[in-house]
């Protein structure tokens, strides 16, 4: 009977979290209009400060795109079809994945270590003497400028990804440049980059979430809060996969 | 008058608070008094609502503080144990959290100045950050605050922990002042019993989740009870004790 108590005890214990954090998210998203200055500063951390990282990133991926279908497809007389393999792969996964996973590195950690430190140091108690709730201060406006920025990196990152793919093709590979970029424009429907955009609204979520739960979550000194810090990275990385895998399903 | 009827909270098996009886006139200062690990914290946390007691109830003017937490808090100042100051705002706007909402920005930094220069910070620290202050320093604007909206009801959590003697006496008589000037009812937690004699109308000895002994100073220091005689004078006492009833 022990191994299906624990089975049993791990499943209620594992409802029993999605539940709180679901109601966790509720309460955040609900308080949309508390503070729209600190939305403001929010977008500015999570949406313009991520920039740097999520376009050298999609440019990157978008130039080894470029070279792995071209070699990739050269074995089937396929190489022609490297601008609408990279513009479709860049919309539909590899945008908003990477752009997801980049954004969960550098945000998911910094909003996890800041809540964190904030909790261990009654900060967050100090709000409440304050009259200000938490919520609304700190999570909402989070949240909600990681859901209103990240489809918006998403967006700048397929377009960076399609000039990596594109630089490569018109530099190494012996792609004419207007015959590229007609080629990625031509085969590329409006469906792909939307549903892009769309993930990019959920893995805003996700990551901002992660790492306002663990952030706010976090106890028991310095040591509480690198665990709450490393815990909102994992969280918000695999979430992000999962949610992915989720999502395709659903859109394609 | 704020009062505390037998309230009680436990953390897992250990039960830190198992009873406790208080009574806070308005404009009178308490201050609680108790080893480490006595409970003292874990009471001002259930007066605030930032924890939620197994049993007992706070009262506030006469009726259930649950139901006019709002207007509580709105009346309301903390002095936290580390000053608790936002880091990523500068001094004069956590001295003005609260004001910022209730009034043009302008005149909410004057107030706030106005606020440092009470608890000796000149207007150079206004636009300082949390982390560019010395402790005692972050205390003082802790202090001011504590006191930006003019208060009824403060609370110090061990004001003057980890400062020196000298710092410590001056942010002991700038809470007297303070408390004398504004009239508020204050609470205040600490080990430290200079704090008590300077600040206190009223003390009140936690121990073992009750409240073991209660009255003014000048009470304080012919009182019999054997374990607040060995904690004013700070004198070392086996870490296992009996039954409250058996020191007192």
């Amino acid at each position: 009977m022990k191994p299906i108590r624990l089975i049993g005890r791990g499943a209620i214990g594992l409802t029993r979290m999605i539940g709180r954090v679901t109601i966790f998210a509720g309460r955040g998203l609900a308080r949309v209009r508390a503070h729209p200055s600190e939305l403001a500063r929010q977008m500015l951390h999570i949406g313009w400060l991520s920039l740097p990282v999520v376009g050298l990133t999609a440019l990157f991926t978008g130039a080894a795109l470029a070279l792995q279908i071209h070699s990739g497809g050269e074995r089937f007389q396929a190489g022609d079809v490297v601008p609408a393999i990279v513009a479709i792969g860049m919309a539909r996964e590899l945008g908003p994945v990477l752009g997801g996973l980049m954004v969960a590195a550098r945000v998911a950690s910094a909003i996890a270590a800041e809540l964190g430190t904030m909790r261990v140091t009654e900060q967050i108690d100090a709000l409440v003497t304050l009259s200000t709730d938490p919520m609304g201060w700190l999570v909402s406006p989070r949240l909600w400028a990681a859901i209103l920025c990240v489809p918006v990196l998403v967006g700048i990152g397929d377009v960076i990804g399609i000039m990596g793919g594109w630089i490569i093709g018109v530099q190494a590979l012996g792609f004419n440049s207007t015959t590229y970029l007609a080629n990625s424009w031509a085969y590329l429907e409006s469906w792909d980059v939307i549903s892009g955009l769309i993930k990019g609204g959920f893995f805003g979520l996700i990551v901002a979430l992660s790492g306002c739960w663990f952030g706010m979550s976090a106890g028991g000194g310095a040591a509480g809060v690198g665990r709450a810090t490393t815990n909102a990275v994992v969280a918000a990385s695999v979430g992000i996969l999962a949610a992915n895998f989720a999502l395709t399903g659903l859109f394609f | 008058m704020l009062s505390v009827r037998g309230l009680s909270k436990s953390f897992g098996a250990k039960r830190v608070l198992d009873g406790v009886d208080l009574d806070l006139p308005k404009g009178e200062s308490l201050v609680v008094i108790g080893g480490s690990g006595t409970g003292k914290s874990v009471l001002l946390r259930c007066i605030l609502g930032l924890e939620v007691p197994d049993a007992g109830e706070i009262l506030w003017q006469g009726a259930p503080l649950s139901g006019q937490r709002a207007a509580f808090m709105d009346g309301f100042g903390m002095l936290f144990q580390n000053a608790a100051l936002f880091d990523s705002l500068p001094v004069w706007r956590n001295v003005a959290f609260r004001l910022l909402r209730q009034m043009p920005k302008a005149r909410a930094r004057e107030i706030a100045v106005e606020k440092l220069a009470r608890v000796g910070l000149g207007p150079e620290v206004a636009d300082l950050y949390p982390a560019e202050l010395s402790g005692g320093m972050r205390k003082r604007a802790g202090l001011a605050r504590a006191i930006a909206a003019d208060p009824r009801v403060i609370f110090f959590d061990e004001p003057t922990t980890g400062l020196d003697p000298i710092r410590a006496a001056t942010i002991n008589d700038l809470i007297r002042g303070i408390v004398d000037e504004t009239g508020a009812t204050a609470i205040t937690i600490t080990h430290d019993m200079s704090s008590v004699r300077a600040i206190a109308d009223r003390v009140a000895l936690l121990d073992q989740g009750l409240v073991r002994w209660q009255g003014s100073v000048a009470d304080m220091d012919q009182a019999p009870d054997d374990y607040l005689r060995d904690f004013i004078a700070g004198r070392a006492r086996p870490m296992a004790r009996g039954p409250l009833s058996a020191g007192m």
